[in-house]
């Protein structure tokens, strides 16, 4: 797989905004598709081993999308995203916050933010994320991380056993 | 209650309170001389610095010291570079994802 794509990934702890760019080989209508249509969307959007799985998405202004990132353990962590503007294949914008599985709003949430553009068959999407609290990514990672050091500790006590025999 | 490391740094005077003790450990007072505040305001910086654990004091004598810890600050770069990790894996999942569309429409 070539790997020549732009990546950039910046941080602005002052402003409390993080800056995503990342280009894909592939036509804009595709990506866009990958970024607002569920099916597509819950194929990559959870690195694994996690695993995201959308109860409901209406992807227009005022729809909201409730979906959970579930760990390999099964445990699954609730979100809700509510689109505040879309400009076909072009930007949309989203509230996202946690939630539990009723899909009550934990507040406050960040504000997201999409660009695409197209360039020689390429599409670069540009995201800004706006967070009121860095401690919500903070939230985010420990999710993330948890899910992979429980799956370590298993294997560690798997083998401990095994090691006994 | 727990105290939002990075609300912290989000502050400008805080931030310029960590630049500031990098240098050199320093007393309250000598901090305070840098600031157009009152000493009261930059105690409670310093105070939410502390709870943070962004910096520790160091008794000499009389005075207190305030001295960065660096290996916190490191923390927040280490952190950071793990949630560009998170969105490094998932673009590549969506390459992939990209790539088998592309494939089966041909």
């Amino acid at each position: 797989m070539t790997n020549d794509l732009l990546f950039d990934f910046t941080v602005d702890k002052a402003t409390k905004k993080v800056f995503i760019t990342r280009e894909f080989d592939a036509d804009l209508s595709l990506v866009w598709d990958a970024f607002t249509k569920k099916e597509l969307l819950d194929q990559w959007i959870a690195p694994k081993p996690m695993k995201c799985k959308t109860k409901y998405m209406d992807f227009k202004v005022g729809g909201k999308r409730f979906y959970a990132m579930v760990t390999p353990e099964g445990q699954e962590r609730w979100a809700i995203q509510e689109y505040t503007s879309i400009t076909p294949k072009t930007n949309f914008k989203m509230y996202n916050a946690f939630a539990d599985a009723n899909e009550n709003p934990e507040l406050p949430g960040s504000e997201w933010d999409h660009t695409f553009s197209e360039q020689g068959g390429k599409t670069k999407v540009s995201i800004v994320i706006y967070n009121e609290s860095l401690e919500r990514l903070e939230r985010i990672l420990d999710g993330f991380t948890q899910g992979m050091k429980m799956a370590l500790a298993n294997l560690e006590n798997l083998l401990a056993t095994l090691s006994q025999k | 209650m727990r105290r939002d490391i990075f609300q912290a740094i989000a502050d400008p005077t805080r931030r310029a309170i960590i630049a500031l003790i990098a240098l050199q450990a320093m007393t309250p007072n000598a901090i305070a001389e840098n600031f157009n505040t009152t000493r009261q305001a930059v105690s409670k910086h310093l105070r939410i610095l502390t709870e943070c654990e962004l910096v520790k004091q160091e008794h000499h004598g009389r005075e207190i010291y305030y001295t960065l810890e660096i290996e916190k600050m490191k923390e927040i770069d280490k952190w950071l570079a793990q949630y560009r990790k998170i969105w490094e894996t998932r673009f590549n999942q969506l390459d992939k994802v990209l790539s088998t569309i592309k494939k089966q429409k041909k």
